[in-house]
């Protein structure tokens, strides 16, 4: 128990430092691979909670997908950084007081309140199964159109932004395979009869 | 640790993806950062109440948040490239031609 303290206040230290280097930093790099050490901090706090699917999934997806995308992108737009951490400082006590009153509030709710003693339990409930199979069990049971509604959305998601960012450049030759097939012999040859000695 | 020590640790990160919005309110990139940090909070809060009712109702829940946050990202950054395409930039004060 004393170890899982100690686990919780490194990672929570370390999650908190690095969320606040993300919104601060002054190269956006530097922000996303923050982010990438926040993620990787919340997957220590979910194995200290017992979840060790989603923290596997957190890394691989949130560190290996999404933080990477971001990285592309930072790196693939050739931006004006400085011109926008302009606002930074202006609106920095606007900020600062919005953040306080929100934390205030959601520390005090939290603070007071507490679970029902007789709900409280192992978060796998039959206790032999590992989170992973547990977790696999009411996934394709209890939740499965909403799993088969998780893969459309990717669905959509993949599909969409390659839509959105394919792009055609004017000038450069394609292979249309449709023009192709549709070609005819008669279409595309022409036999004439050359007389001799006058050339077409 | 007890649960309000992940639910208060969830609402700081809650807070810090909120100021950030605020603060970088030019730079959409960390705009969409801090998005993820709210998601994330969001699911550490999912996880711990599975964890402390012993439901894995919750983490079957924070594993759909994942998926659409995923989504959200490809989707957002996806726009991100074209609209720099087509403008030059992506100032989120320089966005502003549907305003007539």
């Amino acid at each position: 128990m004393q170890d899982q303290a100690v686990f919780f206040w490194i990672f929570a230290t370390v999650l908190v430092g690095s969320a606040l280097a993300v919104i601060s930093a002054r190269n956006p790099v530097h922000s996303v691979l923050f982010l990438i050490l926040a993620f990787v901090n919340a997957a220590g706090l979910f194995l200290l909670m017992g979840a060790e699917f989603l923290a596997m999934i957190l890394v691989v997806v949130y560190v290996g997908a999404v933080a990477v995308l971001f990285l592309f992108i930072v790196m693939l737009l050739d931006v004006d950084f400085a011109r926008m951490k302009q606002g930074f400082v202006q609106y920095l006590p606007l900020g600062i007081l919005i953040a306080f009153c929100v934390a205030a509030e959601l520390v005090y709710v939290e603070s007071r309140w507490a679970i029902a003693p007789d709900r409280a339990g192992p978060a796998t409930p039959s206790g032999t199964l590992s989170n992973t199979a547990a977790l696999g069990q009411v996934l394709y049971t209890r939740y499965f159109y909403f799993f088969q509604a998780a893969g459309m959305i990717l669905l959509t998601a993949m599909i969409g932004a390659i839509v959105i960012t394919l792009h055609h450049k004017a000038g450069v030759k394609r292979q249309d395979v449709g023009a192709q097939v549709a070609r005819t012999p008669k279409a595309s040859v022409e036999l004439r009869k050359v007389p001799t000695r006058a050339g077409i | 640790m007890d649960l309000s020590a992940y639910l208060i640790l969830a609402a700081i990160v809650f807070t810090i993806g909120v100021a950030g919005i605020i603060l970088n309110h030019k730079n959409i990139i960390i705009i969409l950062m801090s998005v993820e940090l709210i998601l994330l909070s969001a699911n550490i809060n999912l996880v711990a109440f599975s964890t402390y009712a012993g439901d894995l109702t919750g983490q079957a829940f924070a594993l759909f948040v994942l998926t659409v946050a995923a989504a959200e990202a490809a989707i957002g950054l996806a726009i991100l490239v074209a609209y720099f395409r087509n403008r030059g930039s992506i100032a989120v004060e320089d966005i502003n031609s549907l305003k007539g």
